[in-house]
């Protein structure tokens, strides 16, 4: 593979994975949160209408997910296209 | 020892830690003033940039807003940490390789362009100086209303302290500061909470106790509060209210977008040694302010689920129902005192009503059935919530004594922030990058602590003579991240053949359509009276909020952008190598 080849496949992944986790930050947030919170407020973790929880707490804890999950898939793609840092 | 000397003593403390950390992290070079020498960990930067970002809004008014609101006071939960995904995945690792020092360095460098600078010059001064001035705000009121000296000596002492470890500092004395700034603050703000969620549920934790059932019942806390503000007129709390689920779907979009493109925080991650340390260090940032926004929201409920049931002990509608203003607690005293919290005592039975009058129903039965004239309560600041909490919940002095420092903590991290933003715009991408690119190293630093102390004196001032629109730059600030600087920095990584003609169009469109919409609906420049069209929803096009037009004004900078480019030359060779460079943590070897 030259180095363009590799360069553009690795862009290609990194967009890939970009794709999964925005998705699953909209759906979260602006879905569940939002949208379909009313329909989902007739189910409840605990004490917390699911729609409502969704919008307060779930919402933040997913982002925190999403955040790591990229840093630890980027830290794998970089290594696999050999473009890591020391 | 009283509460106010303690108060003092406190505070002072945090004061003299703050200096002392300013002599021991004195910053020498221009790499130490603008990126701290990029040798922070992605930790400490975490959490750092949680500090910075948490401002005297997010300590102080936040959890009052969301009680008030309810369910739609969501869209500032999401909003404000949902953008640092966005800016995990979309800026942060491309621009820490980029390697420079200012975001406007990157618009200029990357679209060829001095007037691409200089138009992000423009657009970030306009951000940080519109929300400096709250902060400095925050400041002079945290010490007027919890320490009870003249808003004018604790704005000069904030200033003071600032001037010290910022000029002196630079970026290196900030971020050491801002550290030990974010644990006064959490521990501030989750002591009180903890407490009241062991009141109100037996349980430790806030975010849970929000989800449980009242101690000692079997009802839920969320159920008791929805059943109560509906027994007195209100909207249930889990429900939508308060705006529609278009406008708290653009107000949600519009704080993201926004948040991840404030030039303060995105240069905070300027300063980790290596690309990778980005992408982690916004992920150990988001969890710093998590700690704060997922209690913020057991904060707010049970702050309103205590309110209601301090004025209405009793059976509502019930002669004895009500709190006698004679027995009033302590706490409502010193606020009235403050001017934040004023009652009238509209039907002289000598007890207190808090209901919805506005709801016609509710108050002409009120009014018949009950003998009550009018909601009772003339004004209660959504700032006390946080302020009054610890009173409330009957906990000792030295917890409200930690509130007061939280708060300072809070504002004055958020302020020195935005103050090295705006000098280091001034002196690197103005005086170094347009008018005397031949300066010296020392000259420059020099050129940036001056640019930093004018700064601090701008800020000082409009904090004692604010612009009579305090309430709302904020909203300014975020509409015009998202729809200028947002946007250009997404294209100059995601679009290699983005050219200057299309980010210079793009931005220009953003700025001025976001500007326009909202000088509509408050006025010229924000002068009262001035604007053309009655600030509602009436009026609004297609309904939409001024405060979450930033979308439409990214959408348009998007689209301008493109329809530009298609019609101009593509950019030069070497610019879309520079792209391609930025998109890789290292060159690869295997070529």
């Amino acid at each position: 593979m030259t180095q363009q080849e590799s360069r553009t496949a690795y862009w290609r992944a990194n967009l890939r994975l970009l794709t999964i986790l925005l998705s699953i930050w909209f759906i979260v947030s602006f879905g569940f949160g939002i949208l379909l919170s009313q329909p989902l407020n007739n189910f409840s973790i605990g004490g917390y209408p699911l729609g409502f929880w969704f919008a307060q707490q779930g919402s933040i804890y997913t982002f925190i997910a999403l955040i790591f999950i990229y840093a630890w898939r980027m830290n794998v793609l970089d290594r696999k296209f050999d473009v890591h840092e020391d | 020892m009283d509460l106010k000397t303690l108060s003092l003593l406190v505070v002072g403390a945090t004061f003299v830690l703050y200096i002392a950390i300013a002599i021991w992290a004195k910053a020498s070079s221009t790499s130490e003033f603008y990126v701290a020498g990029k040798g922070i960990p992605p930790v400490l930067n975490g959490m750092a940039t949680a500090a910075d970002w948490m401002s005297a809004a997010s300590f102080i008014s936040m959890a009052g807003l969301i009680a008030f609101l309810g369910f739609t006071g969501g869209a500032y939960l999401m909003g404000w940490t949902g953008g640092y995904v966005l800016m995990a995945l979309l800026l942060a690792p491309y621009l820490r390789k980029f390697g420079k020092f200012t975001v406007p360095e990157f618009i200029g460098d990357r679209f060829y362009s001095k007037t691409a600078r200089i138009v992000a010059v423009v657009s970030l001064l306009v951000i940080s100086i519109t929300y400096v001035i709250g902060q400095m705000r925050g400041v002079g009121i945290a010490f007027s209303n919890i320490l009870e000296v003249k808003l004018e000596v604790g704005l000069l002492t904030g200033m003071a302290v600032v001037f010290i470890y910022a000029v002196f500092g630079g970026m290196k004395g900030i971020t050491y500061t801002q550290i030990a700034q974010y644990v006064i603050m959490i521990f501030a703000y989750t002591v009180p909470a903890v407490f009241i969620a062991i009141q109100l549920t037996g349980v430790t934790f806030p975010q849970i106790g929000l989800g449980s059932t009242l101690a000692g019942t079997d009802t839920y806390l969320l159920k008791a509060l929805d059943q109560t503000l509906m027994d007195l007129g209100f909207a249930a709390y889990t429900s939508i209210t308060g705006m529609t689920m278009m406008n708290m779907f653009l107000l949600t979009l519009a704080l993201m977008i926004g948040t991840a493109g404030l030039p303060h925080v995105i240069i905070r991650f300027f300063t980790v040694p290596r690309v990778r340390d980005a992408r982690k260090s916004a992920g150990w940032a988001l969890v710093f302010i998590g700690l704060l926004y997922t209690t913020a929201p057991a904060v707010g409920a049970m702050a309103m689920y205590n309110l209601i049931n301090t004025v209405q002990p009793g059976e509502i509608g019930s002669p004895q129902g009500n709190l006698v203003i004679d027995e009033r607690p302590d706490w409502m005293l010193r606020w009235e005192r403050t001017g934040l919290l004023q009652w009238e005592d509209k039907n002289n039975d000598g007890r207190l009503q808090y209901y919805n009058d506005k709801n016609a129903e509710f108050a002409e039965r009120a009014r018949t059935e009950f003998g009550w004239e009018g909601s009772e309560f003339t004004k209660i600041d959504r700032d006390i919530m946080v302020l009054a909490n610890p009173q409330i919940a009957g906990l000792p002095n030295w917890v409200i004594a930690l509130v007061a420092a939280g708060g300072i903590a809070a504002a004055l991290s958020t302020a020195a922030g935005l103050l090295l933003a705006i000098a280091s715009a001034i002196s690197h991408d103005l005086l170094k990058g347009i008018f005397a690119p031949r300066i010296s190293e020392k000259s420059e630093l020099l050129a940036g602590r001056i640019a930093m102390g004018a700064a601090i004196l701008l800020a000082g001032y409009l904090g004692l003579n604010p612009p009579g629109f305090a309430a709302q730059v904020v909203a300014l600030a975020f509409g015009l991240a998202a729809a200028s600087l947002f946007p250009a920095l997404m294209m100059g990584i995601f679009m290699k053949t983005m050219n200057r003609e299309g980010a210079i169009a793009g931005m220009l469109v953003g700025l001025g359509t976001t500007l326009l919409y909202i000088f509509l609906f408050k006025g010229w420049f924000f002068f009262p009276g001035t604007n053309v069209f009655p600030d509602n929803a009436e009026y609004w096009l297609f309904g939409i909020n001024p405060t979450g037009f930033g979308v439409i004004g990214a959408i348009l900078n998007f689209v301008a952008a493109y329809l530009v480019m298609k019609v101009t030359k593509a950019p030069p060779e070497h610019i879309q190598h520079l792209v391609e460079e930025v998109r890789v943590p290292r060159v690869g070897t295997n070529a």
